[in-house]
């Protein structure tokens, strides 16, 4: 009995044992040690605004990177590895970014166009000169058919040329006595004599004086208008101002 | 007044070569200006009273004209030239006569078949009875020989079998197309000489006028048919108003200069601007003396534009109108010398004026409108002038040309066609008027009889302005 006792044991042990064995197999093998973790690619970004400038002016640059440990801009060297800075280069450029780090290396560029400034305005001027106000101030007197007197609708514009020139005694200047087509040329070119002379005398009664005019007929010669109707003969009906250096 | 009355019969053959022609017209007959003028004028005159219509009248109206016969000339020689310069000899000796407006001119379709070419070919039964009826036969022959040029020409009473031969000529040049048209200028003027009583013919006068064909307006000249038309002046500014010296040898002219409109003066001999004084001011439309010792003009040196005197040379100056308005276009009476026409826009619209040539006695002659250029007519006794006789609102308003008679104010209107016509100018012969007109689109000139009529155009090119025709 005891006999059997310790075969049975035998037997349920070594069913133990290989029980146990076989579970214990795998667990056996012992797990080599896991790799170190592969370090983090960098980024990198880049951007300037405005991204268009006109020569002189400036641009801010800016970047941002990670897990770089060296960063640099081309045509600007090394710097931080996020930052900004005022650029203000002559020509359109191309600013490139290279970071590397551990992980890699990461590039990023950007453009900033430089347009050419427009051309100068003009000197400043101290203020508009004698010919451009003459021009702007000016008035010419229109005259009826065959008269050469100064009709009451041309007196506002006769006042105001008394005062411009008045007020600019340095101003020489031309009244040209013009007439319509319809006229002969001869008689013409004495109306439109009156009429220069009218202006004149107007002006000098207005106390202007008569020293800085200088007078000429052009008859029909020299016509403003072409057509043959009353609002362009009206046009060549005229005593015209003209500024004399 | 019969016709025959007119002619100077010349029995025996007279060839004059054309040096001694030269000559002879320096010493012309002191009676150009009468004679024909009268008889001319008597029918003008006669249509006075009806001047407010519109009636054709013609220049021998009640004067039955020459009815001449003018075959082709002949050719003398054999040479190659002839043909060509028999075309411009023929042509012009055709129209010459055709425009002098004394004779009437027998259709070619009338003439018989064998025409002649020298005095024993005439056959008189075939010319002086109808169809050609005609009264006299101009004929000749012209050849080169040596490449000179000789024309020979007659003109023939054809109703004197007698004694026909009224002119017998001869002629002689280098051989071109200009001394053709000269010689036919030379022997159409002694034909009118002979049968337009005794009144030198134009066939060799000029008529200078302004042109704009260079680019600016400048002073042109050409003879009295339009042909030569060649510039005078180069000023490159504006020139008008050209007027020739009685004797041909100073043209006057307005023109504008750095100082202004000042009168200028070319020497037709030394063909260049000689020297005259700048007045100031405006100057403008200069007119000679008949004795050609002084010019009027106007001048606005003293404000206003007044009619001025001066000697030809520009010295003596003084002022002969005053007054409100502006006086142009002074005109010298051509017969009398002591009469000057002018305008003057005291009154407003400009009207035609007379004073005497000293100033005194200041007449207006034209009763309304717009009336300008005037122009004395060689015998004295007219005035052309332009005139706007129904200007102003709703009018019309076209500008023609008029004839007023001195003397009795009594006008008649010469042109009635359109457009807009202006500076009349009378030809030394009294017979002919050249004017400036819009007629054809643009300004050119034409030229017309004195009644008005044989109206035809003389420039072609660019605007053509202010004709003034040589006083010979």
């Amino acid at each position: 009995m005891n006999h059997r006792a310790v075969q049975l044991f035998a037997t349920v042990a070594s069913l133990a044992a290989i029980l146990f064995l076989g579970a214990c197999h795998k667990k056996a093998a012992p797990a080599p040690p896991p790799p170190p973790p592969p370090p983090p690619a960098p980024t990198a970004s880049i951007s300037v605004s405005p991204d268009t400038i006109q020569q002189g002016q400036s641009a801010t640059l800016s970047w941002q990177t990670s897990n770089a440990t060296d960063v640099s801009i081309d045509g600007i060297g090394a710097v931080q590895a996020s930052g900004s800075q005022q650029v203000s280069p002559s020509q359109s450029t191309t600013y490139h970014l290279v970071a590397k780090g551990a992980g890699g290396t990461q590039e990023a560029s950007t453009r900033l166009t430089v347009t050419q400034p427009p051309p100068p305005p003009p000197a400043p001027a101290p203020g508009p000169s004698d010919e451009d106000l003459f021009g702007q101030n000016i008035k010419d007197i229109y005259f009826d058919y065959d008269k050469s007197d100064i009709r009451p609708d041309q007196e506002a514009s006769m006042q105001a040329d008394v005062q411009f020139l008045n007020q600019h005694p340095n101003i020489n200047f031309l009244i040209e006595g013009h007439c319509d087509e319809r006229g002969s040329i001869e008689y013409n070119l004495a109306l439109g004599d009156r009429r220069a002379q009218s202006v004149r005398s107007t002006l000098v009664a207005g106390g202007v004086s008569a020293s800085r005019i200088k007078t000429i007929s052009y008859g029909k010669e020299k016509p403003f208008c072409l057509e043959h109707t009353e609002s362009c003969w009206q046009e060549n009906r005229r005593g015209h101002f003209v500024y004399q250096k | 007044m019969s016709f025959t009355g007119c002619i100077f019969p010349v029995s025996q053959k007279v060839f004059v070569t054309m040096q001694q022609r030269r000559g002879e017209g320096q010493t012309a007959p002191i009676v150009r200006l009468l004679g024909l003028l009268g008889l001319l004028f008597a029918s003008l005159l006669s249509s006075l009273c009806f001047a407010q219509d519109w009636v054709r009248t013609g220049s021998g109206l009640g004067v039955e004209k020459v009815r001449l016969a003018v075959p082709d000339f002949k050719s003398s020689t054999n040479d190659p030239q002839n043909a060509a310069l028999l075309k411009t000899f023929n042509d012009t000796f055709w129209d010459d006569l055709d425009n002098s407006g004394i004779v009437e001119l027998v259709s070619k379709s009338f003439y018989p078949l064998q025409t002649p070419g020298q005095p024993n070919e005439v056959t008189f039964g075939a010319w002086n009875a109808p169809p050609p009826n005609a009264a006299m036969v101009a004929f000749g022959n012209l050849g080169v020989a040596n490449d000179k040029l000789t024309v020979l020409g007659w003109l023939y009473d054809v109703k004197n079998t007698q004694s026909p031969q009224v002119l017998g000529k001869e002629y002689t040049d280098v051989a071109s197309d200009d001394a053709a048209r000269i010689i036919a200028h030379k022997f159409a003027d002694e034909i009118i000489f002979r049968l337009g009583g005794g009144i030198q013919g134009i066939a060799e006068s000029k008529i200078y006028f302004v042109s704009d064909r260079s680019g600016h307006k400048e002073i042109w000249v050409m003879d009295y048919d339009g042909a030569n038309q060649r510039q005078v002046t180069h000023q490159n500014s504006i020139s008008l108003s050209p007027r020739i010296s009685p004797d041909g040898t100073r043209l006057a002219f307005s023109s504008l200069t750095k100082s202004g409109w000042d009168i200028l003066m070319f020497s037709t001999d030394l063909n260049r601007l000689v020297s005259f004084p700048r007045f100031g001011a405006t100057n403008l439309s200069p007119s000679w003396s008949p004795d050609g010792l002084k010019l009027a003009f106007s001048s606005s040196r003293s404000g206003d534009s007044e009619i001025y005197l001066c000697d030809a040379g520009g010295g003596n100056l003084h002022r002969m109108t005053a007054g409100q308005g502006p006086d142009v276009s002074p005109a010298w009476n051509r017969k009398t010398g002591v009469q000057i026409a002018f305008v003057s826009g005291r009154t407003g619209l400009p009207q035609v004026y007379s004073m005497e040539a000293d100033g005194t006695n200041q007449q207006r002659l034209t009763d309304q409108g717009y009336a300008v250029s005037p122009n004395w007519s060689p015998n004295g006794q007219f005035l052309a002038l332009a005139w706007i006789r129904k200007y102003g609102p709703g009018e019309p308003g076209s500008s023609d040309i008029y004839l007023m008679d001195i003397a009795s104010r009594q006008w008649v209107q010469l042109t009635h066609d359109g457009g807009h016509n202006d500076f009349p100018y009378w030809s030394p012969d009294g017979r002919h008027i050249v004017f400036q007109s819009s007629r054809s689109g643009r300004e050119e000139i034409w030229m017309m009889l004195a009644d008005g009529t044989k109206l035809h155009q003389l420039t072609f090119t660019g605007r053509n302005t202010q004709p003034n025709w040589s006083w010979k």
